[in-house]
This record gives structure tokens, C-alpha cells and sequence, in this order.
């Protein structure tokens, strides 16, 4: 004792009580020793005084002692060993109890000298009559296989443990199940093993019908466990299964939401296998309930429950047609609840509804948090935009919100009055006056460029149309970016549509975006709009004023690969995030898990996965697919873009230098923008989808996914461009 | 799986904290105080910073965390979370930051019990008592017979249940306890409403008791043609404990199962067809210009008048800058409590049939922002016993044992809503 620190201060009153000769003073001192320990304090040092404490019939000192342990094997490996004998003797004791908790406690202190003397008691107790014992000892295989993986093949621990899927006791069954699916899961990230390993727990017929008697009768973790197994078989016909589906789908009952969930994600996989369409109807009806009362949990299971609602009516929108009331927010939901149900609100919107819709989210616009106010006016617009017959309904609302003249309210509202005419064409106008009149309300550069959009498209019948944009022109060099490619666009279209009274607007704010602007994309916008104006007038029609393709709301946020993988894995992480597993679990995962794949066969998602790579990479090849801020992969840079064009022949020429119209100047800014001085191709979005990039913000709760026709429509009119010379 | 488990109090500072896999330090628990506990605008419950991730859930003034680095299943961390609270409730009465500090001692052994390497165990209450206790167990003196029971419990096929319950007097008490979630609109529109039923049961029944229990749900009655029994009711959903057999309620709805011991609920259900509101709530609520609203509240008790609603709590919002409210009431008390905007009005007691009202008068300040009041809803809490609002009831509960003991039981229906009742206006 004297060698070890100075004799003051608390470690030192602590050893001394620890050495106590009195049991009720020592124990005491455990305690205090754990407390100090919890805090964060470094009590290391008092290893040798606590261990003399561990053989004690008390059996909770002994699990405080064992906790000690636990918390500092690692440090002092060579001081374990003086642990190992008890240890070793507990394992052999009367009570199960305490052979459970030394076996427990083994397999936690992860130092390698005692891992050695693991093997033995750890053999004796996979096979102890105790199922309590048993079943400790089921996940301690998984312990030592995450410490010494060789050790456990070398003992045949495996193969114990398949042994133990037939055992008597649903407990053991469910923690053996857990184990090999741990060191299947670990066995198969490492990237040297698993090329050529066929992963450990290979799920057969024989475990299946084992797993699903045993399913009924486990404790509702244990059910979790073996459904997640379940998950990952594979069914050798469709006769399995249905008979899986009817097995596992009474389990919707459970109190558990984790057990619904992890029943719904199993029924979700092997209904692909079902073909009999009146079961798959049934199962669907069956799944419903269950998922609403998830809704009367505590809110973080209700978030979670949401999350993965959404997930499954990307899939199948029928399941919850009729139950739109029970996802109306309540006033004292946490936000995050909120913000999903109303996602969850504008999914199963419908002609039916779509009233009792439009009134709750009037009632959601006045409340105090800005962030669900605005998400809540959006919801309207995105209603508006997949109800036509509601779209009118949608406009009034919105204009009442528009009295209330809250500033935030308003300019939401403006920005999605945007989309409604973008959706509906010259159906609105009416409306305008009363937008324009709020005109001073609008300080976010979003709701401007909304603004001037709209002004813009419809500058033919807004007789002051160039007195409105005058102010923007006014101000043109103070204003954001976004807002100034909308303010000359929206001039443009004014001189074009009114080329009599709007000449002066048009010559200075060309001027002034080309001159006093340091942004390249607007001064690029310029140009182009300039020499268009200047060279050919009707080609500047043609291009400024080329139709749109209406908007629609997708039926899914995420890619159908993905939403088939995400289904996968309901009630996990992934299905939360609506994200796969990869991108927030660990770099070293990414690449076992691709090889993983590769190795099981998942043909139909690496194939589809495949399909959507290529069609990423045809879109790259679009150069006037400027919908590219709502589109995560595969985005093309300007570079590349660049690169692309000069495989077109008609590029081609033109780069070769063989013609000699203003193109080329054309071409050389656009590859100097891709050389460096423009991040985004949007210095060329004037031209064609001038939409698209000023407006990317805006429109991407509409289109999140990459709407498939309009690439091909900005192709040819990428051909229109080219062909104009 | 879970990683690690933490407990923090509302300064970060950690109470408990556990790793149960080595992916972590310790100091992983200083990342969460930075990111979450420190942050004002925390808006999610699940945190992911790079590959790791936060689960917390708060409870009075503590958050119990848990830490995972692999693609976790998310329900199943938040529902161990949850029990782990109930556990706390059940052993020491309250979870708070003074009790977790008075009983870490047992919190360690129980977080070590309900959870072995992330994956949780045996977490029902009635088992872990048997074995965990706030006095300290000396091994010796369990005798061995009495541990392997107690392990053959906690792993049994009937977990819940220890085999040698006897009672003199072989009771059950059943409480069917509802709530009802309401948002009627303005205009007095019914927009949701709908009931969270539990039900409650205290089973003090000897050996292994065999239980057939019968409610007059609609599928049930309808099937069995038997008339006379009055109208069933249509359940949306059914949950049951687990020792409730999931097959046969699936096959033929019927309700077996072999209870635990004491206190447990026994089945969730939900209804949303012909809910019954018990009080109705009529408010007219004007701004008389912008120094002035007045109010004028009226409360119906709608239901048989032998009943009576119990411990009646309206809260009326009032705007923000309202700066002193004036409030006339013939029945119960109503007081202004400037600290949360609203209005308190309290009624001991309204028998069924009677109505009361309130008039009040709450005066504004001037302000210079535009801001509309966003007008919450009214939200009113009661009890109303012998009442439920689904018009659920309990047609039978049979017992069954082998040694044929008579069993006494009693029902009680109670009707309530804790901040679910809300009417705008």
C-alpha cells in the first residue's frame, strides 16, 4: 500500500475502508468506490483493495465488486488473474445465479488473460441444466467470439450454439439466436473473411420451424430476436412463405411496439414470396391497426412508428386511406411528431379528406413555432398540387393565411402560391393582385424569387408589371443571387411578352448584371439573355418562354431499390433515417457490406441498384438537366458536363472551331464555368430550365426525386438551342 | 443493440453510466452532454453524430440514454428505454435525479440484469423483484431449491409467474381504465376522437390459474348471435400482455391466458367508433378590440345523472400579453396564472346532466409586434368513474385451477383525459 499514491485524499480513505475489517464499512466502501468510478473519477488505482472484497457470500457486493472489474480489467490485466480463481470457482457453484453472473461477468472483462481460462467454465455452462445459466452463457459465446474470434471456432462454440436452437427453454432459444446472429453480423463486416465465408448462422428449414414455435413463447425481447432472424431467411417457395406470414402476423397484438414493428418488417419481406392475392390483401388489412395504435405510445416510439408508416405507405397507400384523423397533430406533440404527421397527412390526402385536411392545416398555420407553420402552408401547396379538385380550396386558404399578414406566413405562402402555378397554368390569376400587394412584406430571398417568378410568367396581364420589377432592378446589386437570376429572367420574359414599354427595364438591368455583379452566374445569365435578345428575338422567345412540364408530388422520397431495402429493415435506424444503414454506421462497414451483397446474391437490389447508377449517369449526360439541386447522386459537375457535350457531334464541331457563330463564344463560357469559376452548371440555367436552379430550393419538397421527364424534355430542348445555329 | 447506457441529470452531469460492448470510452458520454444536454434546440430524440448514435428519452428532470454504433432497431431501444423507466417507477415509487443517486447500487444491478451485451433480457417487474432487491441478498442464505426456481422463472415459458402463489381469499380485480383523445374545432365540430383503453388487472389467485376473460366486442357477439347482451363494441385494435396466447385471440378472438402474479395490464385497445363524450365544452371566446378578450365557457356534463365527473380541470388560454384576467364562476374556482397564459378552472365535481359556466374577462397589454394569438385549445382534464366513453364492458372473467378454489371479482370502469381533451376556439 505504501508503494501507491500519497496517503491523503479520498482513494487513500477509500483503500483503508476497503481493507476494514468490519463487512458493513468494506461494503460501504465498494460503494462509494462505484460512485466515484460513475462520475468519471480514476479509482484504478484501489484494483488490489477491491479485489481482496470479491469473494463474499453478499451477492450484491459481488456484483459491485464484478462491476469494479469490468469498468478496469482492461487497464490491469495482470491483476485479473488474481480474479480468475473466483471466478472460475463461481462457475461451478450451487446457486445459478451466481454461475450466470460469473460466467456473465467473464465474458465482459476483455483482457486477454483470462479470455484462456474462459474456455473451459464457458463449455461447462452452454451445457448446465439451468436454463438461466444457458442462456447467459448463449450470449457469452458471442462475447468471446468479439474478443477471439479463433478461440470460439477452435472450441466449437459454434456448433454448440446451433445446438442450442433446439433447446427446450424459448429463452435460450432467443439469446442463442441473438449470439449467432452478432457473430454473423461481425463475421461478415470484416472484409478479409467474408469473401469466402458463407456467414455463420445459416438459417435452414429445420431452424425456421424451430424459430416459430419458439416465437410464441419467448419473452417479447426474445420475440424481437427471433423475428429479425426470421427477416433474414429466405423462403424456398411461396407455400413457406404464407405459412411464415400466418405464423408471425398474430403477433401484431403484442404490447411491444418494438415486436409490431419487427413483425410488420417481417411480414413485409416474405409477402413478396406470397402470391395468393386475396392473403396479401388480408395481411395488409391486418397491418393497419396495429400501426394506428402505435400512435398512442410515448413520442419517441410514436416518431420512430411514423417513420417507418411513411416507409410503408411509399409502398402500399392503401393501408391507411381511411385513418388520415388519427395523424391530426395534437397541440402539446413534441415537434419532431409533428413535422411527420403532417408529411404523413399530405400522403393519404384525397378527394375524400381533403376538407377536414385543408381545416386542420389552417389551424397549424397560426400556431407559435415557425419551422411547423411553414412546413404546415407547404403541406397545403403540396395538397393543392396532387388534388386538382381541392387546388381551388388550397388557393383560398392560402389567401386567408395571406390576411393574417405574419410576415414568415406570408412569404411561405408566396412561395408555395408558386407552385400551385407552376402545377395550374394561367388558373389563379386572380390571385396576383393581392400577392403583389404583400410585396413589402418579403425580406427571404426565397419568397422574392417566388414573387418575381410569378410576376415574370404572368407580365402580360399585370398592367404594372414593370413598376413591380422596377423596384427589384432598383436594388438589383444588394440583392441575393437566386433573387437576382430571377429578377432577370423575369425582365426578359417582360420585354418579350411587353417589348414596347419595358425596353429602358430591360437595357439596365442587363447592364447592370453584367457590369456590377460578382456573380458569375448571373453575369453569364446576362450575357446569353443578351446576345439572344440581340441576335434573335424569336429564338429568345422560344427559349425564355418555353413551356414547363407541370409539377407532380412523387409517390416515394426514396429511390424504389432503396425503399425495397429500407422495408427490409423496419423499426431499425435505417428505416428512421430513410437512409441505408451504410451512410451513418462506419466507414469500414461500407465495403464489407458491398462484398456482402455481392457474396449472398441479392441479385434483384444490386441489379436494380445497377439500373439506377446508369440512369443516374444518363441524366449526367443531359447538360441541360439543371433539376440537378434536387438530385443527389450522380450529379454531374460542370467539368464533367463539359466533357459530356463534346461527345455530341454537334458540340463537337462547334468546340473544333469549324463554325463561326456566337456559339462558340457561347461554348467557351460555358467551359470556363465548368472549368472552375461556376460550381454549378446553373450559369447555362438561363437558357433552357431557367426554373430549375433559381428555384431548386423551392421546389424540392415537390420533387424530390428526380422527375423522369424532364430530362428528356431538356434534351431536346438542349437540340432546340443547338439547332438554332 | 445497445452499446451503452447513461443516465444524466439536467446539468450532464452522468448518474449512471454503463458500457456494455467496448466500442466506446467513457468520454463518449461527454459528446452527448455537448450535443444534446447543452443544446437548447434539440428536435429529434434520436441524435447521429458520424457513426454514432444517441437514443434519449427524458423523464422529469434526467435523460436516460442509450448509445449504439450499428444500425440499432430504433423501437426496440426507445420501448427499453421506456421499461427501464417503469422499472425505476415500480421499485423506488418515482424516477428522479434524488432517487437514481439514493439506489445506483441496485440501478447497476438492474441494468445488468434487463440487458447482457445490448440485447435486453427479462425485464418483467414481478420477476426481477424476486431476485433484486433494495436489501441485500446473502447467497448463502437463498437455499438452492429457491434460486433455481426463481432462474426457472425468469426464463420459463410463464415468466411471469411463480408457481407456489397461494392466497386465502382468491380475488381479481379488473380496471378498465379510458382515455379519451378529443379535438373538436371551433365550430364544435368532432375532428378526432377517440379512446386509449387499458385494462388493469390485480390477480390474487393461487397456484396456476387458467383465465378466460370476455368483453362485448362486436366481432365476438355478432358471431355468437347470443342477443340480449346489449350492443358490442367495435375494437379497432387489441394489444395484450404477454401472457396473453396471441393464437387463439387470433383464430377466435377469445382472451386466455394464465396471469402474473399481482399487478399487471392485461390489454390495450383502441376505439374510434360511437365514442361517447362525456363533457361538452362550449366556449365563446371574443377579442373586444386589442385590450380585451372575454370569455364565456360552458361546461355539460353529458352523461347518466347518477354519475358524476371528478376533479374537472379546464385550462383556457389566454394571449400572451394578457396581463391580469377577472373570472366570475358559480361552480368549483378559476384563477389566472399569468406563468402559463391560461386560465385554471377547477370543478371538484359535476353530476351528470348538470351544466356550469364561466365568464371572465381578461385584459391585454398593448404590444407593438403584429403577431395574431395563436388561440390553443382549451384543454380540459377529468375522471368519470363507472363510465366508459367506448361503452366497453366486461361480460365474464373465468377462472380456472386445479384445485377448483371460488374466486371473487370485482370491475371497475373509470373514464378520464390528462391533456388529451381539447376544444379550440
Amino acid at each position: 500500500m505504501s508503494v501507491r499514491g500519497p496517503r491523503k485524499g479520498e482513494n487513500y480513505e477509500l483503500s483503508i475502508d476497503l481493507n476494514s475489517e468490519y463487512r458493513e464499512k468494506r461494503k460501504d466502501a465498494i460503494k462509494r468506490t462505484i460512485a466515484s468510478m460513475t462520475v468519471g473519477k480514476d479509482v484504478s488505482g484501489l484494483f488490489p483493495d477491491v479485489l481482496k472484497n470479491m469473494q463474499t457470500d453478499d451477492l450484491e457486493q459481488k456484483k459491485l465488486v464484478y462491476l469494479y472489474l469490468m469498468n478496469y480489467a482492461k487497464t490491469q490485466p495482470e491483476l485479473v488473474i488474481l480474479a480468475v480463481n473466483t471466478f472460475v470457482k463461481d462457475t461451478a457453484d450451487s446457486n445459478p445465479l451466481v454461475r450466470a453472473l460469473a460466467i456473465r461477468t467473464m465474458g465482459c472483462l476483455r483482457a486477454e488473460k483470462i479470455i484462456d481460462y474462459l474456455s473451459e467454465p464457458l463449455k461447462k455452462c452452454l451445457e448446465d441444466d439451468n436454463p438461466y445459466v444457458r442462456k447467459t452463457a448463449a450470449l457469452c459465446v458471442a462475447k468471446l467470439y468479439d474478443l477471439k474470434p479463433e478461440l470460439v471456432i477452435e472450441n466449437g462454440f459454434l456448433d454448440k450454439l446451433m445446438d442450442l436452437i433446439a433447446d427446450s427453454n424459448p429463452m435460450v432459444v432467443a439469446n442463442t439466436v441473438a449470439a449467432l446472429t452478432d457473430i454473423h453480423i461481425a463475421a461478415t463486416s470484416q472484409p478479409g473473411t467474408s469473401s469466402s465465408d458463407p456467414g455463420y448462422f445459416h438459417i435452414t428449414t429445420a431452424i425456421l420451424n424451430k424459430l416459430l414455435i419458439a416465437l410464441n413463447e419467448c419473452s417479447e425481447w426474445g420475440r424481437v430476436a427471433i423475428l429479425n432472424a426470421l427477416a433474414r431467411y429466405v423462403a424456398q417457395d411461396d407455400k413457406e412463405s404464407e405459412h411464415i406470414c400466418e405464423r408471425v402476423v398474430p403477433q401484431f397484438q403484442h404490447v411491444n411496439g418494438s415486436v409490431v414493428l419487427a413483425a410488420v418488417k417481417v411480414i413485409m419481406i416474405h409477402m413478396r414470396g406470397v402470391r395468393r392475392e386475396e392473403l396479401v390483401k388480408q395481411l395488409v388489412r391486418k397491418m393497419a391497426p396495429p400501426l394506428v395504435t402505435l400512435l398512442s405510445s410515448p413520442p419517441e416510439v410514436q416518431w420512430v412508428a411514423l417513420r417507418n408508416i411513411n416507409l410503408l405507405l411509399q409502398k402500399r397507400p392503401e393501408i391507411l386511406s381511411n385513418e388520415m384523423r388519427v395523424f391530426f397533430c395534437k397541440y402539446n406533440d413534441p415537434l419532431y411528431v409533428k413535422v411527420e404527421k403532417l408529411d404523413i397527412m399530405v400522403r393519404l390526402a384525397s378527394e375524400n379528406n381533403v376538407d377536414a385536411l385543408l381545416s386542420e392545416l389552417k389551424e397549424y398555420a397560426s400556431e407559435v413555432d415557425v419551422d411547423f407553420v411553414r412546413k404546415s402552408i407547404k403541406a397545403i401547396g403540396q395538397t393543392a398540387v396532387k388534388i386538382d379538385a381541392a387546388a381551388e380550396r388550397c388557393v383560398n386558404v392560402l389567401l386567408e393565411l395571406i390576411g393574417t399578414r405574419v410576415s414568415y406566413v406570408v412569404q411561405e405562402a408566396v412561395v408555395v402560391m408558386k407552385d400551385i402555378f407552376r402545377k395550374y397554368p394561367s388558373t389563379y390569376e386572380g390571385v396576383i393582385p393581392i400577392l403583389c400587394s404583400n410585396l413589402d412584406e418579403l425580406d427571404e430571398p426565397e419568397a422574392k424569387a417566388s414573387l418575381i417568378w410569378i410576376i415574370g410568367e404572368y407580365a402580360n396581364t399585370i398592367d404594372n408589371a414593370d413598376e413591380l420589377l422596377g423596384i427589384f432592378v432598383d436594388s438589383f446589386v444588394e440583392e441575393s443571387y437566386p433573387v437576382q437570376l430571377q429578377t432577370l429572367t423575369a425582365v426578359v420574359k417582360l420585354f418579350l411578352k411587353k417589348p414596347d414599354s419595358s425596353q429602358a427595364i430591360v437595357q439596365k438591368v442587363l447592364n447592370t448584371a453584367t457590369k456590377d455583379c460578382d456573380s458569375p452566374d448571373v453575369r453569364d445569365r446576362a450575357y446569353i439573355y443578351w446576345r439572344l435578345l440581340s441576335m434573335d428575338p424569336a429564338a429568345a422567345k422560344a427559349v425564355v418562354l418555353a413551356h414547363r412540364p407541370p409539377i407532380s408530388i412523387p409517390r416515394t422520397t426514396v429511390p424504389p431499390a432503396l425503399l425495397e431495402e429500407l422495408l427490409g429493415e423496419i423499426g431499425t435506424l435505417a428505416s428512421v433515417y430513410h437512409k441505408p444503414a451504410e451512410t451513418f454506421i462506419g466507414k469500414g462497414r461500407i465495403g464489407a457490406d458491398a462484398v456482402r451483397k455481392g457474396d449472398l446474391g441479392d441479385d434483384q437490389f444490386s441489379a436494380q441498384k445497377a439500373l439506377q447508377t446508369v440512369a443516374a449517369g444518363q441524366q449526367a449526360e443531359n447538360l441541360l438537366d439543371f433539376d440537378d439541386s434536387t438530385n443527389m447522386e450522380g450529379q454531374p459537375s460542370g467539368l464533367a458536363a463539359t466533357q459530356v457535350l463534346s461527345q455530341t457531334p454537334a458540340a463537337a464541331s462547334l468546340l473544333s472551331g469549324t463554325s463561326n457563330n456566337p456559339l462558340d463564344d457561347l461554348v467557351s463560357i460555358f467551359g470556363g464555368g465548368g472549368g472552375g469559376l461556376t460550381p454549378t452548371p446553373a450559369a447555362f440555367g438561363g437558357g433552357g430550365t431557367f426554373v430549375a436552379p433559381a428555384f431548386g430550393g423551392g421546389a424540392t419538397p415537390m420533387t424530390p426525386a428526380p422527375p423522369m421527364p424532364a430530362p428528356a424534355r431538356a434534351n431536346s430542348q438542349s437540340e432546340d438551342l443547338l439547332g438554332l445555329f | 443493440m445497445i452499446s451503452a447506457f447513461f443516465i444524466f441529470n439536467q446539468k450532464g452531469e452522468v448518474l449512471i453510466s454503463r458500457l456494455y460492448r467496448t466500442d466506446f470510452k467513457r468520454s463518449i458520454a461527454d459528446v452527448f452532454r455537448i450535443q444534446v444536454v447543452s443544446n437548447s434546440d434539440v428536435r429529434s430524440p434520436i441524435i447521429t453524430l458520424g457513426s454514432t448514435s444517441f437514443f434519449h428519452v427524458r423523464v422529469n428532470n434526467l435523460y436516460v440514454v442509450a448509445v449504439t454504433k450499428t444500425n440499432a432497431n430504433a423501437a426496440l431501444v426507445f420501448e427499453f428505454c421506456y421499461r427501464f423507466i417503469n422499472i425505476c417507477k415500480a421499485y423506488f415509487g418515482k424516477i428522479d435525479e434524488e432517487s437514481v443517486k439514493n439506489n445506483f447500487v441496485v440501478i447497476y444491478e438492474l441494468i445488468d440484469e434487463i440487458n447482457d451485451f445490448g440485447y435486453p433480457q427479462n425485464s418483467e417487474i414481478d420477476t426481477l423483484k424476486s431476485y433484486i432487491t433494495t436489501e441485500s441478498i446473502v447467497s448463502s442464505a437463498i437455499i438452492p431449491e429457491e434460486s433455481s426456481k426463481i432462474t426457472t422463472q425468469a426464463t420459463g415459458a410463464t415468466s411471469w409467474r411463480r408457481a407456489d402463489v397461494k392466497y386465502k381469499k382468491n380475488e381479481a380485480f379488473v380496471d378498465v381504465i379510458e382515455t379519451i383523445n378529443l379535438s373538436m374545432s371551433a365550430k364544435g365540430n368532432v375532428l378526432r376522437a377517440d379512446v386509449d383503453g387499458h385494462i388493469q388487472m390485480r390477480a390474487y389467485l393461487s397456484g396456476t390459474p387458467e383465465c378466460k376473460f370476455g368483453l362485448n366486442d362486436k366481432l365476438v357477439i355478432d358471431k355468437n348471435k347470443d342477443g340480449g347482451t346489449g350492443d358490442g363494441v367495435e375494437l379497432d385494435d387489441c394489444r395484450f400482455h404477454q401472457c396473453v396466447r396471441l393464437h387463439d385471440f387470433d383464430a377466435n378472438r377469445t382472451i386466455s391466458f394464465i396471469p402474473p402474479d399481482g399487478e399487471f395490464e392485461l390489454m390495450r385497445y383502441r376505439s374510434t367508433s360511437n365514442v361517447k363524450l362525456p363533457l361538452r365544452v362550449t366556449p365563446s371566446v371574443t377579442e373586444v378590440g386589442t385590450s380585451q378578450v372575454q370569455y364565456s365557457i360552458t361546461v355539460k356534463a353529458n352523461f347518466n345523472n347518477k354519475l358524476s365527473a371528478n376533479n374537472i380541470v379546464l385550462r383556457i388560454p389566454t394571449p400572451l400579453n394578457a396581463t391580469a384576467a377577472d373570472c366570475k364562476v358559480a361552480t368549483g374556482k378559476a384563477k389566472y396564472v399569468p406563468a402559463e397564459n391560461v386560465i385554471v378552472w377547477k370543478i371538484a365535481r359535476l353530476q351528470g346532466g348538470q351544466e356550469c359556466t364561466l365568464n371572465a374577462t381578461a385584459s391585454l397589454a398593448s404590444t407593438t409586434t403584429r403577431q395574431v394569438w395563436a388561440r390553443p385549445p382549451i384543454d380540459v382534464d377529468f375522471e368519470v368513474l363507472m363510465f366508459t366513453a367506448s361503452g366497453l364492458i366486461v361480460r365474464f372473467l373465468k377462472v380456472y385451477e386445479k384445485s377448483n378454489y371460488q374466486s371473487i371479482k370485482w370491475v371497475r370502469y373509470l373514464t378520464k383525459a390528462e391533456g388529451t381533451y381539447q376544444i379550440r376556439f
